[in-house]
């Protein structure tokens, strides 16, 4: 097995890299463990930033001088970076929208309205994010449409089986998370997309925690939508991907209306333009959109491979850290996973636990994490959520144990 | 003593504790103290909640005092609703809403009463501003008859 030094993983000049990291809160370091919420930048991602708003600022799209050209450029070269990392077939399937929630509201919309009417199904699953849920609630509401949920079992996995029985003639489309960020479970979404297909059901994918930790290659997958956001991919905040299959992209209308999304305009009838500028209405985030590409060569610098492997390390050290801590309960623990773990303490609410954990300067989350039918199906008001990424070390997962059997210690 | 000497007094308890965990865990010790609520009260009628924690509030007139009972699932939530409670209890509407509480960032609690910290403290304290202000025009009205 290649360790990742060999290839160049070099985890301490990749904390280097990322500024925030070397902070100290309430004088002690700073454990970061919060990825599942929000990544953290590097300097190539920040000075992109400054560099794009002290030199380079200029509309795109419109202009025809000097700055708006090259901006113009810059914007259309980061469509194509995302395209090739998520080895998309065209730059005209990759759409950039305000995030993964901006994606699914988006998506949701605008296949609604073309493919969605009274009577018909749209299905999800009981370990969604709210921001998979509530999009096609709205949207079953405003079409008479029924929701309905593949369910999980109590290790966190969905049950396959129950797929197969929820497909129907009157199912429209799949939505489904990628990796789960409260559980850490990475679902079969290969096998779910061949299952739907046989039947002509389309499959969205929610892939906002998996970019984070794993190779997303969406003509693999066969996904008919993939979205996710900049800023759990260690770019900035503000900025996302929708990526759609082109031939699906062409039928649907647009979700948001406006300029640069249209060929001409009178009162009587607008044309709309071309993919993937159809889907991008007014004066987009290009400066977010051109920090995520460079969020993503940095990444590729850093070496996916290093990551992963590095991500594994920490996922079999933490399970084996955090499974030998009494009273400690992980909520999921299906085989394929990401780097995240969700635990209750016996006896401790999880708020007390997660104040004091900050006060050792660890950051965690906890609560529902915006999947509330999880913690109903736990039968539980919230967790403790560790997630980590290929910044974080195997001393924070220390400084995480020791942490969390002082806060068993304090408030048993 | 008023209600500006108790929050006094707090805060000086606090003043021993420099670390953030020995404020916990007089917190802790503070919530564990906390006369225990009328279980008849722990419903959803009095609950006031969070995203994060649940906290109950229960408020009764007494001879021109307003008695407030609460209760928390969090420890450490508790410790706070338990000073609030020590520092509110027992007093006529006008002292409720003639003062403010600064004991809380005088020891160092700001942030749990920030709008963002959805621990359901923050609405505790404003719906025990409620609570007075009802009373008050309660009282005021049936004085005017």
């Amino acid at each position: 097995m290649n360790k990742p030094e060999l290839m160049g993983f070099d985890i301490l000049k990749i904390r280097r890299d990322f500024p925030i990291l070397g902070q100290q809160v309430y004088n002690k370091p700073l454990v970061y463990l919060d990825n599942g919420a929000t990544t953290h930048k590097p300097r190539a991602v920040i000075d992109t930033m400054t560099e794009l708003q002290e030199k380079h600022n200029s509309s795109i799209h419109r202009g025809i001088h000097y700055l708006s050209e090259q901006m113009t450029d810059r914007y259309e070269k980061a469509r194509e970076t995302v395209r090739r990392f998520i080895n998309a077939a065209s730059s005209n399937e990759i759409i950039f929208t305000s995030g993964a929630t901006g994606s699914i509201n988006g998506a949701a919309f605008s296949f609604g309205e073309k493919y969605v009417k009274a009577g018909d199904e749209v299905l999800v699953t009981e370990m969604e994010h709210h921001s998979n849920i509530v999009p096609w609630q709205m949207l079953c509401e405003r079409k008479g449409a029924k929701l309905r949920v593949i369910p999980i079992n109590d290790r966190g996995e969905l049950i396959l089986d129950s797929l197969e029985h929820m497909l129907n003639k009157r199912t429209r489309i799949v939505a489904m998370v990628h990796a789960s960020n409260s559980l850490g479970t990475i679902n079969p979404v290969k096998q779910v997309i061949r299952i739907a297909h046989e039947r002509g059901i389309p499959v969205l994918i929610a892939g906002a925690q998996m970019v984070q930790h794993g190779e997303v290659d969406v003509r693999d997958l066969d996904c008919d939508f993939y979205a996710f956001s900049s800023h759990k991919i260690f770019g900035p905040t503000g900025s996302g991907v929708l990526y759609g299959k082109e031939a699906l992209l062409e039928e649907l209308p647009p979700f948001q209306g406006g300029g640069d999304m249209v060929e001409n305009v009178t009162f009587e009838r607008t044309t709309y333009n071309t993919l993937p500028f159809k889907f991008e209405a007014g004066t987009t985030n290009f400066i977010g959109a051109i920090g995520l590409a460079s969020a993503l060569d940095y990444l590729e610098q850093v070496g996916l491979e290093g990551i992963r492997q590095h991500e594994a390390e920490l996922i079999r050290y933490a399970r084996v850290k955090l499974g030998g801590i009494e009273g400690l309960q992980l909520l999921g623990d299906a085989p394929n996973r990401i780097s995240v773990f969700s635990f209750v303490l016996e006896g401790i609410h999880p708020y007390d636990a997660g104040m004091i954990l900050d006060k050792m300067g660890i950051a965690v989350r906890t609560g529902t994490h915006c999947t509330q039918p999880v913690m109903d199906h736990f039968g539980i008001t919230g967790t403790i959520r560790a997630s980590m990424v290929f910044y974080n070390t195997i001393a924070e997962v220390d400084a995480l144990s020791d942490g969390i059997n002082k806060a068993i210690q304090m408030l048993f | 003593m008023t209600l500006k000497e108790t929050q006094k007094d707090i805060v000086e308890e606090f003043s021993v504790y420099e670390d953030w965990l020995d404020k916990y865990n007089y917190l802790i010790e503070l919530g564990n103290e906390l006369p225990l609520m009328d279980p008849a009260y722990k419903n959803n009628e009095y609950l006031i909640s969070g995203c994060q924690s649940k906290v109950w509030l229960h408020a009764e007139m007494k001879e021109g005092k307003i008695e407030f009972q609460a209760d928390s699932d969090a420890i450490i939530v508790k410790g706070i609703v338990a000073l609030l409670v020590k520092v509110m209890s027992g007093r006529t509407p006008e002292e409720i809403l003639g003062n403010d509480l600064f004991f809380i960032d005088e020891i160092g609690l700001r942030q749990n009463l920030s709008p963002t910290r959805s621990n359901g403290l923050l609405a505790m304290v404003k719906k025990m501003r409620l609570y007075a202000m009802a009373y008050q025009a309660k009282q005021q009205k049936s004085n005017g008859k």
